[in-house]
């Protein structure tokens, strides 16, 4: 039995009927489908133990505590983290990245530069371009090779003990490229810079061991990898988030409070002003389990033999030009495309017409596309439950759309 | 009501009036946030009447046939009566079910035509 197969059963989202046909959906990359034990772990909690955490000397209040926390436990577990003072929750990559930037950007001067690639979404380039402003801080760009790969010629070349911070995606969103993190946060390590690795597309569907990686942090969101919105995480490694000051200020980051001063709490709690996301940290826990009984590895296998198919149906259809990297086990689970002649909204409302949902237009990577040339694409991206007769389906519709417009 | 009308396949796959004129009175030119899709329109005006129009661009099928249909509506209008023709005018024309997910796609040329509408009116 498929892992789609198995799967399917768990997601009764995939059951609607879209525009008369019934749906196919190849848009997880952007926000993954959830199965219903994520939903009945949210729910449970709402309908039996819901509390604030932390302050409560109630049994409700102890409750909320504990299954917070235990998500904590479960995600530190998952992704390879030391201790569970390295995971701090947020409400999403993009959070996490501005938490850093803020952080990081406090002990930075005029002159220091920071690296990024010209691959990045738009999250992980913006609160960078925003501190440089503030700071007096220069930003770099590593560019992207032959339309597939980072040149890392260039970047080792970029590198300098002026650079203080190197940030990048594990996988990107639009080529799903995997960039060799663990290379570049040995490069970077070496020049003195810190690492941020923007794992938002890689959590999903790699198995990912933040320790051995080496990295300084890596952020992602629970929403792409099968769990709810309003929850991601920052991995920060220990002895550099012991130095940074709070990025944000609030009730619960503190142990001691005076009217004009205030003692910071311990980690990972500093990082987690006000009442966090509760809910969507225990729906995180029930992902985490829920691709932890799957299994990374066969979840990763299961993905690539899905995106080798893709890749496969779509170039052989005259028209269609698809970027990124044409190996599948150099890549994530996305192929991006263009039908020639069709616009990219064109393209995705006349799929849409079908029952097949995919993404359209920039991805949030504009330099990216630019440096491609192309004014936008069609992205497919897969899940767990994504299954070969989807992407068959889809393969058929792109055939047949220049008839149809 | 489809999305893709037989208006709007028309209206792409043949376009009456994508082009340029050889002496345009006024022009303007913007683009759609959404998509980056690009647009821009030239007008012909005598005696405060648009005498000819043509659009260029590379866009989505709705937007371009909105294009073709707004300019078709603009020929031959005195300039506030081409100042008056809005988005419902271009949509009652379409015959499509433009969700609003696409509706800055039927908006970009109105705002093209009314940008070119202005500059012509402040050059006077």
């Amino acid at each position: 039995m498929s892992m789609a197969d198995r799967t399917r059963p768990d997601f009764r989202i995939l059951d609607r009927v879209v525009n008369g046909r019934p749906l196919v959906f190849l848009d997880s990359a952007a926000s993954s489908q959830k199965p219903a034990s994520v939903l009945e772990a949210m729910n449970r909690y709402y309908e039996e133990s819901h509390a604030n955490v932390h302050r409560s000397i109630h049994t409700l209040g102890e409750e909320a505590t504990q299954l917070y926390e235990g998500a904590r436990d479960a995600v530190r577990a998952f992704i390879g983290a030391g201790s569970r003072e390295e995971i701090v929750f947020t409400r999403g990559t993009t959070e996490g990245i501005n938490l850093i930037a803020q952080a990081v950007g406090r002990t930075l001067v005029p002159g220091d530069e920071i690296v990024v690639t010209e691959l990045e979404h738009h999250s992980n380039l913006i609160p960078w371009q925003m501190l440089c402003r503030d700071r007096g801080v220069q930003l770099r760009a590593v560019p992207v090779q032959d339309g597939t790969h980072l040149d890392l010629a260039a970047f080792e070349r970029l590198l300098s003990p002026r650079t203080r911070v190197v940030a990048f995606a594990h996988v990107s969103n639009v080529l799903g490229t995997i960039n060799p993190v663990a290379e570049m946060t040995r490069r970077a390590h070496a020049a003195g810079a810190l690492v941020l690795v923007d794992g938002a597309q890689a959590v999903p569907h790699l198995s990912v061991d933040v320790s051995a990686l080496g990295v300084d942090f890596y952020v992602f969101s629970g929403h792409k990898m099968l769990g709810p919105t309003g929850i991601g995480v920052l991995y920060g490694r220990r002895p550099v988030l012991e130095t940074l000051e709070p990025a944000w200020g609030g009730g619960e980051m503190i142990k001691e409070v005076w009217i004009d001063h205030a003692q910071w709490n311990d980690l990972p709690w500093r990082f987690e002003p006000g009442t966090p996301p509760i809910a969507p940290a225990i729906g995180l826990h029930a992902a985490v389990e829920y691709l932890e009984k799957l299994g990374m590895a066969q979840v990763a296998a299961h993905e690539q033999a899905i995106t080798a198919r893709c890749l496969d149906a779509l170039s052989a259809i005259a028209g269609v030009t698809i970027y990124g990297p044409r190996n599948p086990e150099m890549k994530g689970a996305v192929v991006a495309f263009n039908i020639d002649g069709i616009h990219p909204h064109d393209g995705a409302a006349l799929l849409d017409e079908r029952g097949i949902a995919v993404r359209a237009g920039f991805h949030c990577a504009q330099p990216l596309m630019r440096r491609l040339g192309v004014g936008g694409a069609l992205r497919a991206s897969f899940s767990v439950y994504t299954s070969p007769s989807d992407v068959d389906r889809l393969a058929a519709a792109v055939a047949g759309i220049r008839r149809d417009l | 009501m489809a999305l893709y009308s037989d208006v709007i396949k028309e209206r792409y796959r043949r376009p009456r009036f994508r082009g340029r004129l050889d002496a345009p009175d006024a022009l303007f030119e913007d683009v759609n946030p959404l998509c980056g899709d690009r647009m821009r329109i030239e007008l012909a005006v005598r005696d405060g009447r648009v005498t000819d129009a043509r659009f260029t661009g590379d866009s989505c099928a709705i937007s371009a046939a909105a294009a073709d249909l707004l300019i078709e509506a603009v020929r031959g209008r005195t300039l506030e009566e081409a100042l008056a023709l809005g988005v419902p005018d271009v949509l009652e024309r379409l015959d499509a079910d433009i969700r609003p997910s696409r509706m800055k796609c039927v908006a970009l040329p109105v705002d093209v035509l009314h940008g070119a509408l202005a500059g012509h009116g402040a050059a006077r």
